[in-house]
């Protein structure tokens, strides 16, 4: 769990007045956000290690332009957002995201998967590796411009003010994108957990709650 | 007031992140309580989302944490040589 706002900023004082050991502690509740949120730009598990590292040490040597008026969390996804897109761009990939970025809002239906005997994904299903293993590559399916509220709202669990103001999005933004990207996932996998959850008649009650 | 499916459905995200106004929560509500289809789909983004979060769908490679910290333990030493330029 994270460390308070208040312990955050002592250890960001303090860091800066010379302790700089402390930066392992402050960091440490931030390491996963921050390899997932670039491993999902850059699908590569070696590359966003690195990306990450890199990360961590560029938020250390300008800890002292942190400001303080956005959370150290938002301000270090947003560093990690920028050195993703910038490998995404080194990479050439950008070449081929780009036309989904071309995409951007255009008012297209995304409609969810329905299906007549569509059944709700059991506890068992969920349980599965497979299940884990297939929603990994719809995540990764998805045009950057989702994938990225996705990783920060769903899988971060970030609020929409800190998602707009580490992607440099409004929130309304936030919410279409995300609403889009959550569809988008409900549509890639409907199939495929039709296929791993056998049907049960007449069950439709709810999971979590 | 009587809502479509399609209408439920653009509605499913503010429905999940608890954002939709009394009115409408209403309305959706008892759409869901009579739609199957529109239950199902709910449930399965819900569900979707669920799996998302777990921390086992998105795991960190084996050993990132140590070679994280020691990497960093080397930019800080670094740091802390004397003709560093944050002088």
């Amino acid at each position: 769990m994270p460390a308070t706002v208040e312990r955050e900023k002592e250890l960001i004082a303090r860091i800066i007045a010379g302790e700089t050991d402390l930066f392992h502690e402050l960091i440490r509740p931030y390491e996963r956000m921050v390899y997932l949120s670039i491993l999902t730009m850059l699908r590569n598990t070696q590359e966003a290690e690195d990306a990450a590292q890199e990360v961590m040490i560029n938020a250390f040597r300008h800890l002292k332009s942190f400001r303080g008026d956005a959370k150290f969390s938002t301000w270090l996804v947003t560093i990690a957002m920028n050195e993703g897109r910038q490998r995404l761009r080194k990479a050439k990939a950008a070449q081929f995201e780009s036309l989904d970025e071309g995409k951007e809002d255009r008012q297209g239906d995304f409609t969810p998967a329905v299906l007549t005997d569509w059944r709700e994904i059991p506890s068992e299903a969920l349980e599965k590796k497979e299940m884990r293993q297939k929603l990994r590559e719809a995540v990764e399916q998805l045009p950057p411009i989702y994938r990225e509220v996705l990783v920060l709202r769903d899988l971060e669990e970030l609020n929409q003010e800190e998602t707009a103001s580490a992607l440099g999005i409004n929130i309304t933004l936030v919410k279409v994108r995300l609403h889009r990207a959550r569809m988008m996932l409900q549509k890639i996998l409907a199939p495929y957990l039709r296929a791993v959850a056998p049907a049960k008649k007449g069950f439709f009650g709810r999971m979590f709650q | 007031m009587t809502l479509e499916c399609k209408n439920v459905w653009e509605h499913i995200s503010e429905y999940l992140d608890q954002q939709l106004e009394p009115k409408l929560l209403a309305d959706i509500e008892k759409h869901l309580e009579n739609c199957e289809v529109c239950s199902a789909i709910l449930d399965s983004t819900r569900n979707i989302l669920v799996l998302t979060a777990d921390n086992r769908t998105f795991e960190l490679p084996v050993g990132y944490s140590e070679r994280l910290h020691a990497r960093l333990e080397k930019a800080i030493r670094e740091s802390a040589k004397p003709n560093n330029d944050s002088a």
